[in-house]
C-alpha cells in the first residue's frame, strides 16, 4: 500500500510548482482561446484532452483559419514530436513488469515538465509518482484555462509574470543537483544552453520553431555526448 | 467552411496521445546497447537545459526580474533546495524585483 500512497504523495508535492507554472501559461492560453472564439467549455476541454501548450496555441491559429483536419493532425505531429523522444527515454525507466494500464495512463501525462521531473527521479519509475504529478498539474492547467477564458482580469499581470518563471525554476532544480561535482554533466548542460542561445539569436536558426529546436539540439548534443562519453554504470546512477 | 471545433480537439488530442504512447508500448524491453542507453541518459539534461535557456530571460515582464529569478533558482538548486522551494522562491524574487523596478 505504501508503495503506492507515498510515491503518489511525493508526486503531488513535486507537482505543485508544475501546477503553478501551468496556471500562468494556461491563463494566457485561455485569453487567446476566447479571442479565437472558443467557449469556456471548449477551451477547458482542449486543455484537459491535450496538455500541450505549444500544440494548443498552434491549434487556435489553425481553427481561426478553418484548416482541414489533416492539417491539424500534421501540425500537432510536428509541434509535439519531442514527446516521442521523451517517451523513449521514459520507457527505460519503467520496470520490466509494469503492466499495460500503467503505460497507457503515464503516456497521457508526458509533458515537458512531468517528463523532466519523473525521468530524473532516482531508481525505477513508480507510475504512482507520475499520477501524483498529474493529479495536481492537470487541474492547474485546466483551471488556468478556465480563469483565462472567463476573465482576463482576475489576476493582476504581476502575479502572472511571477508565476511564469515557476516552470523554469523547476527545470533548474531538476538538472543542477546531479551536475554538481560532475564536470561532464555540467559541460553538457552549459553547451546545451549556449547552443540554445545561439539558435535563438542567429538569423536563419531563429526561424526554427521551439519544438524542432528542442528535437535537433537534443539529438545532436545527446548523440555526440553518448559517442564521446558512453555511460557504463547506468543502473547504479539512475 | 469552418470545421467543427470538437472534431479539431479530438483530432489533435488523438495525435498527441499517440506520439506519447507509442514509444512506451513498443520499447518494453531494457535497451542493452551502450550507445543508445547513454543517449537516452543524456536526453533529459539536454532537453531541459535547452528549454530553460534563454527562454527564461523573456518569460517575465522585464529582463532584470528574469535574471533575478534565474540566479535565485541556480543558487538554491545548487545548494540542494527541493523543486517546490526553488520554484516558489524564484517566483517570489521575480515578484519583488518587479515591484521595485
Amino acid at each position: 500500500m505504501s508503495n503506492k500512497i507515498i510515491p503518489w504523495k511525493n508526486g503531488i508535492k513535486d507537482g505543485i510548482p508544475i501546477a503553478l507554472g501551468y496556471f500562468a501559461v494556461s491563463f494566457t492560453f485561455g485569453i487567446v482561446a476566447k479571442k479565437a472564439g472558443l467557449t469556456p467549455f471548449q477551451a477547458v476541454f482542449m486543455s484537459g484532452a491535450n496538455l500541450t501548450s505549444a500544440g494548443q496555441f498552434g491549434a487556435l491559429a489553425l481553427i481561426g483559419t478553418s484548416a482541414t483536419y489533416l492539417e491539424m493532425a500534421l501540425t500537432q505531429l510536428v509541434i509535439n514530436l519531442r514527446y516521442c523522444l521523451m517517451s523513449c527515454s521514459l520507457s527505460q525507466k519503467f520496470e520490466a513488469g509494469a503492466g499495460w494500464p500503467h503505460r497507457f495512463l503515464v503516456a497521457f501525462g508526458v509533458t515537458d515538465e512531468i517528463f523532466g521531473v519523473s525521468v530524473c527521479k532516482e531508481g525505477k519509475l513508480n507510475p504512482f509518482y507520475n499520477y501524483g504529478l498529474m493529479s495536481v498539474s492537470i487541474p492547474g492547467w485546466m483551471l488556468g484555462t478556465f480563469c483565462g477564458v472567463v476573465s482576463g482580469e482576475i489576476l493582476p499581470a504581476r502575479i502572472i509574470s511571477a508565476l511564469s518563471v515557476a516552470l523554469y525554476g523547476m527545470f533548474i532544480a531538476v538538472i543542477v543537483p546531479p551536475a554538481k561535482g560532475n564536470k561532464l554533466l555540467t559541460g553538457i548542460i552549459l553547451s546545451s544552453m549556449l547552443l540554445s542561445l545561439l539558435f535563438s539569436q542567429v538569423p536563419i536558426l531563429s526561424q526554427i520553431s521551439q519544438g524542432f529546436k528542442i528535437i535537433i539540439l537534443t539529438v545532436v548534443i545527446a548523440g555526440i555526448a553518448a559517442l564521446l562519453f558512453p555511460v557504463k554504470e547506468l543502473a547504479d546512477e539512475r | 467552411m469552418k470545421g467543427n471545433t470538437y472534431l479539431y480537439i479530438l483530432v489533435m488530442a488523438g495525435v498527441t496521445y499517440l506520439i506519447r504512447l507509442i514509444p512506451l508500448i513498443f520499447m518494453r524491453k531494457e535497451i542493452r546497447n551502450v550507445y543508445l542507453k547513454s543517449f537516452l541518459y543524456y536526453v533529459p539534461y539536454v532537453t531541459l537545459a535547452v528549454m530553460t535557456f534563454p527562454a527564461i530571460l523573456s518569460a517575465t515582464a522585464n529582463l532584470w526580474s528574469a535574471l533575478a529569478g534565474f540566479s535565485v533558482a541556480l543558487i538554491l538548486a545548487y545548494s540542494g533546495g527541493s523543486l517546490f522551494k526553488v520554484s516558489i522562491l524564484a517566483c517570489l524574487s521575480v515578484f519583488i524585483i518587479e515591484l521595485m523596478v
